[in-house]
């Protein structure tokens, strides 16, 4: 195991990477300190791990700043069973590779009652499948700290979020009453069963995240990466054709077509791009000229003007 | 153009854009960090436009999000046929069904020159609090005033806690001159007016301009076809070339964030260094306990470095086992923090119970956090800039006070240190962050009676320090001795200054 014998392990054969150019190391420095802040002043921190982009640098910034120790806390992945296939396999790799404590939760209930995106809509099926089966997983691990990859780029509402952001002991983010965040220091006191979502991230932008996922060569889930995939449209939105319990509706076709994904969620809720980005190269200059923003396909957002935020309130990460 | 170029723009007097001498020059390289910059002002001249603007005109608005706007509009668009840019900042549904800014909004946007992160700070009295959130790590400020109205007593107020927070780059924003007929004497008289608060904080370094943050004019694109008589610089050409915030001026700090002890073979100290440098071989002092070691490595996950700076998040490693913990400074040995029970700072109350003289709070500073009492010693009248005293602090105000530790406490002055001069006050009854401080100097030991000035403070050989330690008579004494240890050479040296 290597965080037995760091001292082995020191001359790290990264080392020949080009430096982090001082913006990317800001951040980098930002998030390592957000980190081992929040490792040290809670008792039972955890990672939620979403399997995305985000989570992947979050990731890894976790396993720098715990360094030469290993992640100090689980990850926490809230599977909804309908993610994305390649997404579960990259997501069992990592957690063995980096010898990984993995928490997976999928809501008894919604498994139980069959909810799914197609016979419940997107909306429902978010708030028991996602909301709800995070607050139980969070009740049931008694997690007083929880990590996560947002950044305040994505939406309005998360724009206004704090770095530490305090939740009552039902989960619910009062926006109008967070606490006010002064320079670097975080305040972490809370009473027994509260709990607070901690940001690393928070300062980052999409292209942020490419940049560092190409200069610090950290592995993504190949969905990113353009490709033929069999695909079928449906509300506007091109959705990956790849799983059985995809059933076409009346006039739907299935074809092929190359295509990536700028956000993963679950897959029927998701929409790809077309999209010739098969490098990081290719995605950073297809970003750098996009017109359109990262969340426009995903439909959760869709519902209406300040739905994220109504959400959040709700417990919604 | 060159960076001096704007700078000398920005003074010339015959652009009528106020200008006080940089103390420091401006970069003529790019700084490829992003400035982080508030705008603040009263509620209603402006600032969610602005921003709106700023983020419209540099194409950081995306076609999703403008159709979204455009809907959230409601077709309520200006005689411009553009959407309510307010819109794209007041996010949260309160904030849209009140109309105003309700907590602070961070936004990303970036011109070819460089990138940005905004604060929109509200301007509500009520939510300062939020406002000096954005403040404390803002480079720049941008103060706007409605042309109309000129300074109001929220202008001070921000003005005030802007440079409290050290922030000594200003732009003043004097917004809605199209509402004035583009009235140049009136942006003069406003920028004048500025220029007198400006001075009398202290501020380094203040530019006017005259904007219409809905038309754009003097934002990104210059507003010259309406306002002939100004050619100084548009917002966005101040904004890429100021300055980030300078480094730090005391020697190495490093707040204790964690102890790394993966295996029985390695031991180090993760924290942020929080000031000057630090390489393998330099000579450590451990606060409060006054040990001494040397550094062996710099260890981070890609490589084991050979310096490490201000803003570096790293593990050290120690050439003896020293009993060090979360909360402890790992500092310079020959440029110490102050250390004492007592200390002067100013701060701004941040919650409707104000500031109690008396009250036990938390207080957190880096990564320690200890018990303080608070007595408040004089609050900032607003209008006349005058100090009164003050038995207390409510809500919003701007106090003096002196902090009384029952245990060491470590820090250097604000000005010379934001990390390490900085703290923040818990309330232990709600856990609520009640206030934010600077440190502005360690007590002076004359008048009244405290605890630490009863204290003697030793400084001895490390050697010789742990055999007085380990005598009975210290153990007698603990309350009223401090002993440090520190290098021979540098005992040799103190008992030369007591000689001399």
């Amino acid at each position: 195991m290597p965080h037995n014998h760091p001292e082995t392990e020191l001359h790290n054969p990264q080392s020949t990477k080009p430096p982090l150019d001082p913006h990317l190391k800001a951040l980098e420095n930002e998030a390592i300190h957000i980190f081992r802040e929040v490792a040290a002043e809670f008792e039972r921190p955890v990672m939620l791990y979403s399997i995305g982009k985000d989570s992947s640098v979050l990731l890894h910034l976790a396993r720098k700043a715990f360094y030469p120790g290993r992640v100090p806390f689980p990850l926490l992945h809230v599977d909804t069973g309908w993610k994305f296939r390649e997404m579960i396999a990259f997501r069992d790799e990592i957690v063995e590779k980096y010898d990984l404590d993995l928490v997976v939760h999928t809501n008894p209930r919604g498994a139980a009652e069959n909810v799914t995106p197609f016979s419940h809509g997107s909306a429902l099926y978010t708030d028991i499948m996602k909301t709800e089966a995070l607050r139980q997983a969070l009740d049931a691990g008694q997690y007083d700290a929880a990590f996560g990859g947002a950044r305040r780029d994505e939406e309005a509402s998360r724009a206004k979020e704090r770095i530490y952001s305090f939740r009552t002991p039902d989960h619910r983010w009062d926006p109008r009453n967070q606490r006010p965040e002064l320079w670097n220091i975080y305040n972490g006191m809370i009473r027994k069963g509260e709990s607070v979502r901690a940001f690393p991230l928070s300062n980052w932008t999409e292209v942020d995240i490419w940049r560092y996922i190409q200069a610090e060569e950290i592995p993504i889930v190949p969905l990113y990466f353009a490709k033929k995939r069999p695909i079928v449209e449906r509300d506007g939105m091109m959705i990956l054709a790849e799983d059985p319990r995809l059933e076409l509706l009346p006039g739907e076709v299935k074809r092929e077509e190359v295509i990536r994904f700028r956000t993963l969620g679950c897959f029927p809720l998701t929409g790809a791009i077309r999209s010739g980005a098969t490098t990081l190269d290719d995605i950073i200059s297809e970003l750098e000229t996009a017109t359109v923003s990262e969340r426009q396909g995903r439909a959760i957002d869709r519902d209406q003007s300040g739905s994220m935020e109504k959400k959040k309130r709700e417990g919604y990460f | 153009m060159t960076a001096p170029a704007i700078a000398n723009a920005a003074l010339d007097d015959a652009t009528e854009a106020v200008a006080l001498p940089a103390q420091e020059p401006v970069r003529a390289t790019r700084d490829s960090r992003p400035l982080r910059l508030i705008t603040c002002g009263s509620v209603d001249d402006g600032k969610s436009t602005l921003i709106g603007r700023l983020l419209w005109d540099t194409k950081a608005v995306k076609e999703d999000q403008a159709a979204t706007l455009q809907r959230d509009s409601n077709g309520k668009q200006n005689d411009l046929g553009l959407p309510d840019f307010a819109l794209l900042l007041d996010g949260l549904q309160a904030e849209r069904e009140q109309g105003i800014t309700i907590d602070v909004a961070y936004r990303y946007f970036s011109t070819d020159k460089r990138s940005f992160i905004v604060a929109d700070t509200p301007g509500h009295e009520q939510y300062t609090r939020n406002m000096a959130t954005g403040a404390s790590t803002a480079d720049l400020a941008v103060l706007l005033v409605d042309a109309r109205v000129g300074l109001l007593e929220q202008t001070r107020r921000h003005a005030t806690i802007a440079t409290l927070m050290g922030i000594r780059q200003f732009v003043l924003a004097v917004n809605k001159i199209d509402l004035t007929n583009y009235d140049r004497a009136r942006f003069e008289q406003i920028s004048h007016e500025f220029k007198e608060l400006a001075l009398s904080l202290g501020v380094r370094q203040v530019t006017a301009i005259p904007v219409s943050a809905l038309k754009g004019e003097n934002v990104v694109y210059d507003g010259r076809a309406s306002m002939p008589w100004y050619d100084g610089p548009t917002l966005i050409e101040v904004l890429e070339l100021a300055t980030t915030r300078s480094a730090q001026t005391v020697g190495f700090r490093l707040p204790v964030q964690r102890v790394s002890r993966p295996g029985e073979s390695f031991r180090g100290y993760q924290g942020t260094v929080a000031g000057g440098s630090v390489k393998p071989g330099d000579s450590v002092v451990i606060l409060p306990s006054g040990m001494v070691a040397n550094v062996t490595k710099i260890v981070t996950f890609d490589l084991v470095r050979n310096a490490a700076v201000a803003g570096d998040a790293i593990t050290l490693v120690l050439d003896r086992q020293v009993d060090v913990s979360r909360g402890d400074m790992i500092a310079a040995i020959d440029s110490q923090p102050m250390t004492g029970l007592a200390f002067d700072a100013q701060l701004v109350a941040l919650q409707p119970e104000g500031i109690q003289p008396g009250k036990r709070y938390w207080l957190k500073s880096g990564s320690r956090r200890q018990r303080v009492q608070v007595q408040p010693a004089s609050q900032l009248d607003l209008k006349t800039g005058k100090w009164n005293h003050a038995d207390e602090l409510p809500m919003n105000a701007i106090g003096k006070v002196h902090l009384v530790f029952d245990e060491q406490a470590i820090f250097d002055a604000y000005e010379q240190n934001r990390t390490t001069g900085a703290f923040i006050l818990i309330d232990p009854d709600t856990n609520n962050t009640v206030a934010g401080g600077m440190i502005t100097a360690k007590r002076a030991a004359l008048g009244g009676i405290h605890a630490e000035e009863s204290r003697v403070i030793l400084s001895l050989p490390a050697d010789l320090a742990d055999q007085l330690m380990a005598t009975e008579l210290f153990a007698g004494r603990r309350e009223d001795v401090d002993v440090r240890r520190v290098t021979a050479g540098k005992a040799a040296e103190i008992i030369d200054t007591i000689d001399g």
